[in-house]
């Protein structure tokens, strides 16, 4: 069991400035996110698109703001724990306790939710079957390749992830790429390669075609795919995989009893507190009157909402308010007092 | 104004009178029309505000920009008239459009 002052849920932007707030109030707090690294959708969905409006940033990426942001909340050494999604939550006395879907167990006297628009999960096919060999011969991600050795593998997307699998698999594995169009969204080099290796009869390329339906009992034996004028192929596969990118899910959260409306949690702009005692919310998360889904608006819920959290982890103490300019206090949590 | 004209999935109508300047999708979340998500908020990000536009709209329609044409292939079933509702701003020349909302956006 992990003891920690806050858990904060969510490793993106405000996430991230809201540990900072913590720590400067001499809190302790973990950060948990469904992702593999931070920074949340400015890592995900724009790492490379500037952004113009971060106070006093004039510009700056996704990427350098995250970077930035790590940099700044470095000296409260804060742990993250990645490729976790939160699951379970249970009030014990006056302590919470969470548990996530890798089984790392925390308890914490209050629990920010900085989760955006909720945890990414891969974007799935809309056709029905699919369910039903998702995990087995159905796959959204890949981790042992060896897996796809000698197999034919059909390979549906058109953006870096579908393209850089279809150049590499194609050395050991048959594989047909299909795409709804002619156009990529992924590397121009990589397109390049995959028209290379479709007319060295290496994979072989669809253009303009979708899924129509997946045959098979145990496994996937075929998969059939349309063209947009209609013309219907079957393709012997012995796996499909599916890179749509991610789509954001709010998940179990929905569970917690929370005053949740458009998938968007009601929050007091006086400490960004829900409903829920002790359970706070902030940035594109949480929802007021007036409310603006702005990285600047983040970072100011997380200051409040952060002080909010310390009569829940310090109840006997009194927080004064400091200036980092001045505070003694602050500076030392900051290791930059001379 | 521009009347838009959103078909939601569970087979209703909703006309709605849209001010110029506000995009396609704002007109559908400011008046609570089911069906589009619009989770990055307009930053052509997320391809959860995908419509499919009535046939004889497609070429008075602005042309899609670069990236989406990119997010449509992330959207739930695509076809020729998919458009991303947040690139399409409403003005006067837009009255009438008639759009349908697919039954998931992802």
């Amino acid at each position: 069991m992990n003891k920690t002052d806050v858990l904060i849920i969510g490793a993106g932007p405000t996430g991230l400035f809201c540990a900072h707030q913590l720590g400067i109030i001499g809190l302790s707090c973990e950060i948990v996110d469904n992702l593999d690294k931070a920074g949340g959708q400015c890592i995900e969905l724009y790492p490379d698109k500037p952004i113009y409006d971060i106070p006093a940033v004039p510009e700056c990426t996704g990427e350098e703001l995250t970077n930035n942001l790590l940099k700044q909340i470095k000296p409260f050494n804060v742990k993250f724990n990645l490729n976790e999604r939160v699951e379970k939550l249970k009030k014990k006395q006056n302590r919470w306790h969470v548990k996530t879907s890798g089984g790392i167990e925390f308890d914490v006297a209050a629990i920010v939710i900085a989760g955006g628009v909720g945890s990414f999960e891969p974007r799935k096919f809309s056709v029905k079957e699919c369910e039903k060999f998702e995990g087995k011969s159905l796959l959204y991600s890949i981790k042992d390749k060896s897996i796809f050795n000698d197999k034919t593998i059909s390979i549906f997307g058109g953006g870096d992830s579908a393209l850089d699998w279809a150049i590499e698999l194609s050395n050991t594995s048959n594989v047909n790429l299909i795409h709804r169009r002619d156009g990529f969204s992924g590397a121009e080099a990589s397109v390049q390669k995959v028209k290379e290796l479709n007319d060295q009869g290496k994979l072989n390329l669809y253009t303009k075609f979708q899924i129509d339906s997946v045959m098979g009992d145990k496994k996937i034996e075929s998969v059939k795919i349309k063209h947009d004028e209609g013309e219907i192929k079957e393709i012997k596969s012995d796996y499909v995989l599916g890179f749509f990118g991610l789509i954001m899910q709010l998940g179990p959260i929905l569970d917690w009893g929370l005053n949740i409306d458009k998938k968007t949690v009601k929050v007091s702009t006086e400490n960004f507190e829900t409903n829920v005692n002790g359970i706070f919310a902030i940035g594109d998360i949480c929802s007021y009157p007036g409310k603006l889904k702005l990285i600047l608006s983040g970072f100011h819920e997380g200051a409040l909402a952060a002080r909010g959290c310390f009569k829940y982890a310090k109840p006997d103490e009194k927080l004064r308010f400091e200036f980092t300019t001045t505070s003694k206090a602050a500076q030392e949590r900051l290791g930059v007092k001379k | 104004m521009a009347k838009i004209t959103y078909h939601t999935h569970d087979n209703k109508i909703h006309a709605i009178d849209v001010q110029n300047g506000l995009t396609v999708m704002e007109g559908a979340i400011q008046n609570d029309i089911p069906g589009i998500d619009a989770d990055c908020g307009g930053g052509m990000a997320c391809a959860t505000c995908h419509v499919y536009v009535k046939e004889e709209w497609l070429d008075k329609l602005p042309t899609k920009e670069d990236g989406e044409e990119d997010m449509l292939d992330m959207a739930f079933e695509p076809k020729n008239n998919s458009r991303l509702s947040c690139q399409l701003i409403v003005s006067d020349e837009l009255d009438g459009l008639e759009v349908n909302i697919p039954s998931k956006q992802g």
